[in-house]
């Protein structure tokens, strides 16, 4: 287990007049501090830790939100940002003896432009309703990530969402023109707006994965991009992982870049086929999926062009869907996959760390080795073509010793990745999850370095503490 | 430049060693790669010159994977060249801006362009600089070496500094090292032109463009005068460029020209030509910088870059281009304080920003190279760059008086 700190009892002893002066600053509706209500904020998507938070604000303004940040600022309160809380590494883990600023309530939809390709939106938005909005134009939002129909804007800024599109569109960085930010000391600064790049430092990339660390953001203007004239996937089912990881490296060194190139192992494999009965080959030890986007005549030229890479690797299946909805068949068992795993095994730790794609066979084998002597199955499903893996750790969470060997497990896992070149996190960030092996990763010039910016932001180190940052450098200044 | 002397280490230890003597003797440094960008800000103000020059080399490439990585001052042109032997390039199309800023001392450098952001006209459609920067390696401003992101594709660990350190003009740490994703370079680039627009008329026609499923990735309007120095005669010329799979191309040029049909009748330029218009338009050459003139790099939404161009040249003289869809507006006026204000005021109408890319020296410290911040942003920028560089020794006054 990571380690949390006992609350300030100094906090605690204060709780009264606390929830007394937020409710004061932004209505006692918005307020949320019984423990039955609070049980809903006690985790997120990461669900092996759990702490009630002191209390639960809902703004509905960035004014609020300013209001509730200078009032914690001034008065030494612990603050954790929330969005939708699905994140998977505990980004939004509350803490006894801190405020939940939640920005759900900021949901507007404030301005499409399609002349200027973007769309301003407060930043509880969900990612879909981003998309939703736009789609009758004719355009998308790029990054989505599997938790899109939930997961809000805010969240997306704070960890950089990804997903599966990301090899060819890119991740939220690339697709954010502008925010509002407030600071931790409710100090509200414009960053961006509707124009390209900016002279000057690049606040938005900092604040883009900056976890909830450096302020709260209440609203973004992202990028929209026109969807291509079509799109249609293909399977190739291998007979070894290796020889899958070969087939990325070809098709990659081809000058194609598909727009999704997704990997699966076999215990994947087997789990999506009997949750979604899509037709995955169940002799496969691996499979990929690949999408191409043009029109008709482009997606054929594509589509055999990469057939006969994959032949050249001696596949076991090739299958090209004609259709739109042979398409949606071929994705049916993967984008249902984590809930096909989840009814193997009811609790499964999902890990993200990246690594470079030509070191895919060293990792796969490595991974199946660590599987085999800690004694728990590891099931594969990732983004090949930019190498983020995503092994996921079945373990029973009725059995402590499962679980610390689940995490254990995980923390070997992603030592390989840095081993082999690549890092902790590819999109789901630190969070609480990783924040104790960022010293595997970085040097201590490079943490210091880094907690130094955190402090340039917030001094007293009061929002989202305890996370990202292992605690000999979580130092206020 | 008058320097007294010239620090040039060869290799990231000496750096770091000249950086914290520096630091311990509080000597501030002007920081450098072969000084192709010494006019893209303000002069700065320093006894010694630190010149990344000395650390040169490409230091990785793996084209399957998409990544390479180079010392800073590699030369951007070394790294193209690499990058071609393998039918790959740089993404982001990196402008050579000699045209305007004369031709420094030797090639632009790798950490010269990251360290501006310095983009072509691919941004529109594939990101900047900053998109493509997968990691760096640096020495901030007391000698340590530092180190953020890293080779991989997908990367959210810890904050991202080294998006905060490209575009930072040297100001925060000096960039030893480079790693960038790159790409599989087109196998054929076509281009659709129309004729004949004025700058609303032509900038609503390459948002149609970039608002059609083509594909694409290049969107600029010349007026008359720039269309004529770029070789296409003294008539306005609205381009859309494409670039994909050869046997792709001619279907994609005239499905777009189909769909802008209503702006006129379209050319298509071959491949020759169209290398050629982009590479012209990148690097801001039909401009036609004279003596005495200064050059505004205005950033601002598509929709409002024709009429923040109308604008400005109905206080001063001004010529214009437009690139990325109409956001890009190059402005080129008198080099006086009064253009300058011109241009600042109708940025800020607009809501936009703008950096001064070409101005004399004494212009250059006359007035803001870019609009003043907020002061709560102000603030931030002098914590950052105290957190980077507490004794303000690396490029002082490079990007804002007194940071």
């Amino acid at each position: 287990m990571i380690a949390l700190p006992s609350p300030d009892r100094s906090v605690l002893a204060r709780r009264h007049t606390v929830i007394a002066d937020l409710q004061r600053l932004i209505g006692p509706a918005a307020v949320i501090v019984e423990p039955v209500r609070l049980k809903a904020y006690e985790t997120d998507a990461f669900t092996a830790y759990k702490r009630l938070p002191l209390a639960v604000c809902l703004p509905n303004s960035t004014d609020q939100v300013s209001a509730l940040l200078r009032y914690c600022s001034r008065h030494g309160i612990r603050v954790v940002p929330r969005a939708a809380g699905t994140s998977l590494s505990g980004g939004a883990l509350p803490l006894e003896d801190a405020v939940v600023i939640g920005v759900s309530r900021l949901n507007r939809i404030l301005e499409v432009s399609v002349e200027d390709r973007l769309i301003r939106v407060e930043a509880g938005v969900t990612n879909l309703a981003v998309t939703r909005a736009v789609e009758g134009e004719g355009f998308f939002y790029a990054p989505d990530p599997s938790s899109q129909i939930a997961c809000m804007i805010a969240g997306n800024i704070a960890m950089n969402a990804g997903g599966a599109h990301c090899l060819k569109y890119g991740v939220t960085a690339n697709n954010l023109l502008g925010v509002t930010l407030v600071a931790p000391d409710g100090e509200v600064v414009k960053l961006g707006g509707g124009h390209l790049d900016t002279p000057g430092y690049d606040w938005l990339g900092l604040i883009c994965g900056s976890e909830g660390q450096l302020g709260i953001i209440t609203e973004a203007t992202l990028r929209i991009l026109r969807a291509g004239e079509g799109a249609r996937a293909m399977l190739v089912g291998f007979r070894a992982t290796d020889v899958a990881a070969a087939a990325v490296a070809d098709i990659i060194g081809s000058g194609i870049i598909p727009v999704a190139l997704e990997f699966m192992d076999k215990p994947c494999i087997r789990a999506c086929e009997d949750f979604a009965h899509a037709g995955y080959p169940l002799d496969a030890e691996a499979l990929l999926i690949i999408e191409v986007e043009g029109d008709k005549s482009e997606q054929d030229a594509l589509l055999a062009r990469l057939e006969t890479i994959c032949r050249r690797h001696d596949p076991l299946t090739v299958r090209i869907a004609r259709t739109a909805e042979e398409s949606a068949a071929i994705w049916k068992g993967r984008k249902g996959a984590f809930g096909a795993v989840g009814r193997i095994s009811p609790d499964y730790l999902c890990m993200d760390g990246t690594i470079p794609p030509a070191q895919l066979p060293e990792a796969m084998r490595r991974i199946e080795a660590l599987s085999r002597e800690y004694g728990l199955m590891v099931a594969n499903v990732f983004h090949a073509g930019d190498g983020n893996l995503h092994p996921l750790i079945l373990f029973d969470a009725n059995d402590q010793e499962s679980f610390a060997r689940a995490e254990a497990l995980g923390a070997d896992i992603l030592r390989l990745c840095i081993e082999l070149g690549g890092c902790l996190t590819g999109e789901h960030g630190v969070g609480i999850e990783k924040r104790d092996l960022m010293p595997a990763q970085f040097s201590a010039a490079d943490l210091a370095q880094q907690a130094r910016v955190k402090r340039a932001f917030d001094p007293a180190w009061l929002l989202n503490p305890h996370k990202v940052f292992p605690p000999e450098f979580a130092k206020a200044a | 430049m008058g320097f007294s002397t010239l620090i040039a280490p060869s290799d990231e230890t000496a750096l770091s060693r000249a950086i914290a003597e520096a630091h311990a003797a509080g000597a501030p440094l002007a920081i450098r790669g072969n000084g192709t960008k010494d006019g893209l800000g303000r002069p700065v103000q320093a006894a010694s010159v630190l010149t990344t020059r000395g650390l040169v080399g490409i230091t990785l490439h793996s084209p399957s994977e998409l990544v390479l990585a180079a010392r800073a001052g590699t030369p951007v042109a070394e790294i193209e060249a690499a990058l071609s032997a393998k039918g790959q390039h740089l993404i982001a199309e990196p402008p050579d801006l000699s045209a305007l800023t004369g031709p420094g001392e030797g090639p632009q450098t790798i950490g010269g362009i990251v360290s501006c952001n310095l983009s072509g006209p691919r941004r529109i459609a594939l990101g900047a600089m900053r998109d493509h920067v997968l990691g760096v390696r640096a020495v901030n401003g007391a000698g340590d070496v530092i180190r953020s992101g890293g080779r991989v594709l997908k990367n959210v660990t810890g904050l991202d500094l080294a998006k905060l350190l490209v575009g930072s003009r040297g100001t925060l740490a000096v960039l030893s090292e480079i790693t960038l994703k790159v790409l599989p370079r087109p196998e054929r680039t076509a281009t659709v032109m129309l004729r004949g627009l004025d700058p609303a008329r032509g900038i609503a026609a390459l948002s149609a463009g970039l608002g059609s499923p083509y594909g694409v990735t290049g969107a600029a309007h010349l007026p008359p005068e720039a269309a004529a120095q770029a070789g296409f005669g003294e008539r306005a010329a609205t381009v859309l460029r494409l670039e994909d799979f050869a046997d792709f191309i001619p279907r994609r040029a005239a499905a777009l020209a189909a769909a802008l049909a209503e702006f006129g009748p379209a050319d298509i330029l071959d491949e020759a030509t169209s290398l050629a218009l982009w590479r012209t338009v990148r690097d801001a050459v039909p401009l036609r910088v004279g003596e005495g003139e200064a050059v505004w790099r205005v950033s601002v939404r598509p929709s409002r870059g024709a009429r923040l161009a109308a604008k400005v040249a109905e206080d001063v003289p001004a010529r214009f281009m437009f690139d990325w869809g109409g956001g890009l507006v190059w402005v080129v006026g008198p080099a006086t304080e009064l253009a300058h204000r011109v241009v600042t005021e109708a940025v800020c109408a607009e809501h936009g920003t703008f950096w001064l890319v070409r101005a004399p020296p004494a212009l250059r410290a006359a007035v803001p190279g870019l609009p003043e911040e907020p002061p709560a942003l102000a603030a931030l920028t002098r914590r950052v760059k105290e957190a980077f560089d507490p004794k303000g020794i690396l490029n002082p006054g490079r990007i804002f008086a007194g940071v």
